[in-house]
């Protein structure tokens, strides 16, 4: 699974410009003609969200927006790759295309991982 | 400070950068054989640069502009040559900088579709025409590819030069087939992706019952292949299909390697995304208005099985209408024989054996092992035993898949249990 982080302007609401929208567009269509795109979404500002901590078994919601743009996730992609080297490549190209600071690569569990754990 | 050394990276960016690299070298230089040393000589200079300097942050890019740069140089070099040969005194490059900008930067789909059309070429056999996708389009190496198929590596060397010369003997150019010679080519290239999953579900042959390796490889052509035809119901058909046929993989082998077949899986281990993504391509075809074509209907009867929760909820006569409707439009014993074993599990054994018996009178039928399988377990069912214990032996006799002779052998052990066979 490959993420990438909420800008302040995303988490204002600012809707991506043209250019980031097309810019999305063709790494998604790139990332789909290499046949490794399972699927991929973007999420809206943490203003239309909220948050559920539970603390000693009480449960607190709180409505969005929450405090740190940075840390909250603005979309994700997962995509099936042979090794993470792969996927670091796939995820450069993201950045560099999109402009995003920070993407992170996740392994996605699968059964295979939890009947060996 | 990279985490990865160089040369991991670069077998990764090869895999990831390859497929786009040479097809667009293709379409500068215009035959496989160049533009695949081309993109060689890329990642080597890449190699060298790189284990001495560090990997640049853009790799794609500078990948991409020494592609351009050797490309050029090459074709100025041809070009000069050719100039001598003809005697002309002032060797004139024939082809201009700005031409090879418009060329550099011409639709990467279509130089992608290209390039699978090339490789799948109706020239090559079944055998060379996948070595080359998974090698050209999956960017795997020879070594591989060997593995994936349990072929020796020069083997399967020899098979990717036998294939390039062919092209190349026949003048096959790097374009696109006229629309009109596409549609059939399409088919020639779904073929090859349902070639490789099905070597991969089921292996014909070595000791092990699936190659999960080869099934993925199928499902990446699979992707690409729909999201270059975005538009073609066969080719989401084709897709749909493996990818429930896919979903199955990890339920499909028992703990000692032994086949588990669909009524007896664990159907908790099924990929569930899989299966939706399955299920959402089967809704696109409908929203397309596809007529539906083979691949499309065989995707819809596997989605029938990814349906039932439980293998008794399975809607048996739904599935033999399809198969019906299957056989129709695209007959063969296969599809008689699959038909027969729906049938069966709709109405009865006696209704199955009714489809399946006239197959012992097709050619080649009489070595297919599966066809004895089928029929030792119909008998089974109608209470005929012994029959169908000989039936289960000529069958183990005749696969070469090890897991699958010893499932045979046990099934002639005990064919009074009452076990049932599903393709």
């Amino acid at each position: 699974m490959v993420m990438h982080y909420q800008t302040q302007a995303m988490e204002d609401g600012v809707p991506p410009t043209p250019e980031e929208q097309a810019a999305i567009g063709e790494y998604m269509q790139e990332a789909a003609m290499s046949g490794v795109l399972l699927s991929g979404e973007g999420v809206a500002s943490s203003r239309l969200g909220a948050r559920v901590e539970v603390n000693e078994g009480a449960v607190r919601v709180i409505d969005g927006p929450f405090a740190e743009a940075k840390e909250l996730i603005a979309g994700f992609a997962i995509l099936e790759v042979d090794s993470l080297a792969e996927a670091v490549e796939h995820a450069r190209k993201f950045a560099l295309l999109v402009g995003a600071e920070r993407v992170d690569v996740r392994k996605v569990v699968e059964f295979e991982d939890l009947q060996q754990s | 400070m990279e985490s990865t050394p160089p040369d991991d990276r670069i077998i990764a960016l090869w895999r990831v950068e390859s497929p786009r690299l040479i097809a667009r070298l293709m379409r500068l230089v215009g035959d496989l054989d160049t533009a695949e040393e081309l993109s060689q000589d890329v990642f080597a200079a890449a190699i060298e640069k790189w284990r001495r300097e560090g990997v640049p942050d853009n790799p794609a890019a500078w990948l991409n502009t020494t592609a351009k740069f050797l490309a050029v140089d090459r074709i100025r070099r041809r070009d000069t040559q050719r100039g001598k040969y003809q005697l002309v005194a002032a060797a004139q490059p024939q082809t201009l900088e700005h031409d090879l900008d418009e060329i550099v930067d011409g639709d990467l789909a279509d130089d992608l579709l290209g390039l699978i059309f090339m490789a799948c070429h109706p020239l090559l056999s079944p055998d060379a025409r996948s070595a080359l996708t998974l090698k050209l389009v999956c960017g795997l190496s020879t070594e591989d590819v060997a593995r994936a198929f349990l072929t020796p590596a020069p083997t399967i060397a020899q098979r990717v030069v036998r294939a390039k010369r062919t092209l190349a003997a026949a003048k096959v150019r790097f374009e696109l087939p006229p629309p009109s010679e596409r549609k059939a080519r399409l088919d020639a290239v779904r073929e090859v992706v349902y070639l490789v999953f099905n070597e991969g579900y089921s292996a014909t042959s070595g000791d092990r019952w699936i190659r999960g390796d080869l099934c993925a490889e199928a499902l990446r052509l699979g992707r690409m292949l729909a999201a270059l035809t975005p538009n073609d119901t066969e080719t989401l058909g084709l897709l749909a299909l493996i990818e429930i046929q896919a979903s199955r993989l990890r339920a499909r082998v028992g703990p000692d390697g032994e086949p588990v077949l669909l009524n007896d899986q664990d159907r908790s281990r099924w990929d569930r995304l899989l299966i939706q993504r399955g299920l959402a391509n089967l809704e696109r075809i409908e929203r397309l208005g596809g007529t539906a074509g083979p691949y499309a209907l065989q995707a819809a009867i596997a989605a029938c099985h990814a349906r039932a929760a439980v293998a008794a909820d399975t809607d048996w006569e739904q599935i033999a209408a399809l198969y019906d409707g299957l056989a129709r439009i695209s007959p063969s014993p296969v599809v008689e024989l699959n038909r027969g074993v729906a049938t069966a599990m709709a109405f009865g054994p006696e209704a199955g054996l009714e489809i399946v018996r006239p197959l012992f009178d097709v050619p080649g039928m009489r070595e297919y092992h599966l066809l004895y399988a089928v029929t030792g377990d119909l008998l089974c069912r109608s209470g005929a035993h012994e029959e169908a214990r000989e039936h289960f032996l000529r069958a183990a006799a005749m696969t070469r898949n090890t897991p699958e002779r010893t499932t045979m052998q046990g099934r002639a052990a005990d064919c009074a249990a009452g076990h049932t066979i599903q393709l």
